[in-house]
Order: structure tokens, then C-alpha cells, then sequence
């Protein structure tokens, strides 16, 4: 038995902003991999929750007609993962999300919950943060829709007005149109273990495969939410295919993360692999974009 | 002090449809235990981390410690009391964690099972490293493993006719 006061169960979207509304101290639910272990923790003992989990209008990922990939915030990680879409043409966001816990956690976990407890370390947040994704929210007042990096407001906390919920997660086809990209995770453990450090990176080529064109990179645990590094993608926008480049992109990495010292690691062992992962990271992400290194 | 809140959850377990009063405070892990009797989903962490309480859900391995029984209105769930023929013969599977020695205090081998059954349900060959990772939502404290991937991988090269 959990330690849960009451519980409500949404029928639909707008049901669930009605029973935020009615019970303002309400928690929501959506795949329980976080609140439910909060509950056993004490952490959030005693709370009312209000379910979304049988909103299955939330589940899958869509191509809209302009080309945005859609994906319902109730869609589960392994779902993304096998998804053909998201395969197609994001794959490098099935592949972050595949590092995520072990595979039941996989199974339940959605993005959805990822990105809304507003944990630096999720590993789906990081490569949403260098795709450009946009958040959707539902709420009293309609939706509303906002970058992925005006969404997190400081650890733990995101921009969810009372009575909202995250209904979907849109990646615009200009930020994933000729870009390939690559996720890597950092952790004591291959499996069921937090990231000490997430870096993920984007990169676009010219038709000759011998310029940068454009590059993207966003860390999760290098700073108190996840977060770009503007200073390295500067650095390399319009440089040549390079090792040389790979590695002023690394070096620019430092100009803009802020990791701290956790028990988990230090502060200078974070800003070492951040330079190194940044490095590594374009290069396999070149590689894959076409770019001979 | 509020009123206690339950719902009645008609699921089909096991291939049986069923129906009972739960109350919404219950995980899946409580709701299978305690009204059905299905002893074989153990209760080992209850916070999504070891996989001893691992059903399947619609086909998809989920901790039961972390799902809310409310939640399994209208799903199928399968347990290890399903894997038995209609004579208590035992699955392929459930024969090759026997025949590897899988198996030692046996608390962890229903949740492994249940995990295997997803891997080998979709019918695909893994690779070692793939198996491994598949395998990695399960604690075993005894066996090192070992002899749970290899009889994972033989099971699942048997049902594809590789060996």
C-alpha cells in the first residue's frame, strides 16, 4: 500500500486541468517511476495525486503535416525507442532515451514526467534541449506552447501554471532537417544509474560534407537544469571538418558550463569529461552526418 | 479521517478474466499477492529497482511495486502461474534456468522470467551485449548472471531453430 490520500482519475485532458483546479495540492502521475518512489520515500507521502496515466489520446509520435515531429507526452521511453519516426529521423533521441534506468523503468517511464520534474539529468532532456524541442502545455486558459529552454526554471521546477499539464513534445522540422546527431551518457554503471554527466550533440554539414554548417550541443548535470553551451557551437559554425575543430569545440564547452561537486563527482572531474564528450561527441556526430574524420 | 477510496479493476490474469474490489492506494505487486494469491511476484525493493515483482503487462515487462493495481482495469497480465502447461509442465524457459542452474535461492528467478518472456515473445536475435542489457533490470545476489543469460540465449536460439 502507498501512503497516497486520495486519488483522481483524469478521463480526458481537460478533466485533469478541472481536478488540478479542484485539488490545487494534487500531484499528477503519469507513469509513477518518480512520484510513486517519492511516496515509498516519504518525500511525497500523504499527497492527493491526480492521473493521467489512462490518457492514452497522449501515447505515440506523429509527422504533422509540416513536417513536426510529435511526440505524446504519455509516450513511453522503449516506445520512442522503436518508434519508426523517431528512428527515421531523430534516432539519437531513442538512443538517449534507451539509457534510461533498465527496461521495465523503460517500459513505464514516459518523456513526459522526464522533462516535467525538471531534473538536470534526464537523459531524454539534454538532446530535447540541442533538437529545439518545444513543450506543449493544456491548460484553463488553452494551450501554449514554449522552447524547451524556457520550459525549466531552476532545479526541479518548471514553468507548469495551475491546472496544466504537458500534453506533447514537438521537435519543428527546420531543427531536425540534414542534422545528425549523437548521445553520450556518463556513469558508474551501464544500467539503472543516473548520468554523472549527459552530453548530447547535433550537427549539420555542408553538401561536400567539408564545413560545419551548423552545430548544436546541450549537457544535462553540467549546471543546475540542462542547458546549450553557446560558446562551442559558436566556435565551430562555418569551420572546417577537423579534428582541430573537434577540439577548439571542446575546449569552448568550458566557457559555459557549470557543473557542481555532488557526491556522485567533482566539480573538475565533470568539466573534464564535459570537454572530452563535446570532443568525441561531433566527431562520431560528423561521422554519422556523412563527414569523413 | 477520509473515507477510504476503492474501485472495482476487471482485468484478465493469466488468461482469466477477473474482478475485484481494490483499494487505489494498492500497487499491482499488493493486488496480485494479496487477492489473487500469486505468490511467485515477489515484493523485493517495491521501488522499481531490483525486478523480483516483474509481470507482464500487455505484453511489456513492468515492475508491479510501481504500478498501481487501479491502473490494470481492462490489461492482461501474465505471472509465472501462467507459464505452466495444463498439466503443470513447465515452459521452455522455466526448463532451461533448470537445466543452466539459474537458479539458486529462486527469489529473483519469476521477475527474470517474466523479463526473458518479452525477449523471447518478440522473436528476434540479440545479440550477447543486447541480451545483457535486456537482462539488466533484475537483481540476482547468487547466481553472478551467468547462467541466467545462458539460458536466456539458448532459449531464445532454440525458439528461432538455431540449435
Amino acid at each position: 500500500m502507498y501512503d497516497i490520500k486520495a486519488l483522481y482519475e483524469a478521463s480526458s485532458v481537460a478533466h485533469a486541468t478541472e481536478l488540478l483546479l479542484a485539488h490545487p495540492e494534487a500531484q499528477v502521475i503519469a507513469g509513477g517511476s518518480d512520484v510513486l518512489v517519492q511516496i515509498r520515500e516519504g518525500r511525497r507521502a500523504g499527497m492527493e495525486l491526480v492521473s493521467i496515466y489512462k490518457l492514452d489520446e497522449l501515447r505515440g509520435v506523429e509527422l504533422e503535416e509540416d513536417g513536426t515531429i510529435r511526440i505524446g507526452s504519455l509516450t513511453s521511453f522503449s516506445h520512442i525507442t522503436k518508434d519508426k519516426i523517431i528512428k527515421k529521423y531523430i534516432n539519437v533521441l531513442g538512443e538517449a532515451v534507451d539509457m534510461v534506468g533498465g527496461p521495465q523503468i523503460r517500459n513505464i517511464g514516459t518523456i513526459g514526467g522526464n522533462t516535467c520534474n525538471g531534473v538536470t539529468s534526464a537523459d531524454s532532456a539534454s538532446t530535447l534541449f540541442a533538437w529545439d524541442a518545444i513543450v506543449e502545455l493544456s491548460g484553463p486558459e488553452g494551450l501554449r506552447r514554449l522552447p524547451i529552454k524556457e520550459f525549466y526554471i531552476k532545479a526541479g521546477c518548471v514553468d507548469l501554471r495551475p491546472g496544466e499539464i504537458q500534453t506533447g513534445i514537438l521537435i519543428p522540422q527546420k531543427a531536425y532537417e540534414g542534422y545528425a546527431g549523437h548521445y553520450t551518457k556518463y556513469a558508474m554503471r551501464n544500467a539503472m544509474d543516473i548520468a554523472t554527466l549527459g552530453c548530447s550533440v547535433n550537427v549539420k554539414l555542408s553538401e561536400d560534407k567539408e564545413t560545419i554548417l551548423d552545430a548544436r550541443i546541450a549537457y544535462g548535470v553540467a549546471g543546475p537544469v540542462p542547458m546549450r553551451t553557446p560558446s562551442a557551437e559558436q566556435a565551430v559554425k562555418g569551420q572546417p571538418v577537423s579534428k582541430e575543430t573537434c577540439r577548439k569545440f571542446g575546449e569552448a564547452v568550458l566557457l559555459d558550463i557549470n557543473p557542481r561537486d555532488s557526491w556522485r563527482a567533482s566539480k573538475a572531474f565533470r568539466c573534464h569529461i564535459g570537454e572530452v564528450m563535446a570532443e568525441r561527441g561531433l566527431e562520431k556526430a560528423i561521422r554519422r552526418a556523412g563527414g569523413g574524420i | 479521517m477520509e473515507g477510504k477510496q476503492y474501485q472495482l479493476v476487471t482485468c484478465t490474469i493469466n488468461g482469466k478474466e477477473t474482478q475485484t474490489m481494490v483499494d487505489v492506494r494498492a500497487s499491482l505487486t499488493d493486488m496480485l499477492r494479496n487477492d489473487y494469491r500469486m505468490t511467485s511476484v515477489k515484493k523485493g525493493c517495491e521501488v522499481g529497482e531490483c525486478g523480483a515483482c516483474t509481470v507482464l503487462i500487455d505484453g511489456e515487462a513492468y515492475n508491479s511495486c510501481i504500478y498501481l493495481a487501479v491502473w490494470a482495469e481492462g490489461k492482461r497480465i501474465t505471472t509465472v502461474e501462467g507459464l505452466l502447461g495444463p498439466n503443470g509442465e513447465l515452459s521452455d524457459i522455466q526448463q532451461a534456468f533448470i537445466d543452466e542452474a539459474a537458479v539458486q535461492c529462486g527469489f529473483c528467478t519469476p521477475g527474470f522470467l517474466m523479463t526473458a518472456l518479452e525477449i523471447l515473445d518478440s522473436g528476434i536475435e540479440y545479440s550477447d551485449e543486447e541480451l545483457r542489457k535486456l537482462l539488466s533490470g533484475h537483481l540476482c545476489r547468487c547466481t553472478g548472471y551467468e547462467n541466467i543469460f545462458r539460458a536466456v540465449k539458448k532459449t531464445m536460439l532454440q525458439r528461432l531453430g538455431r540449435i
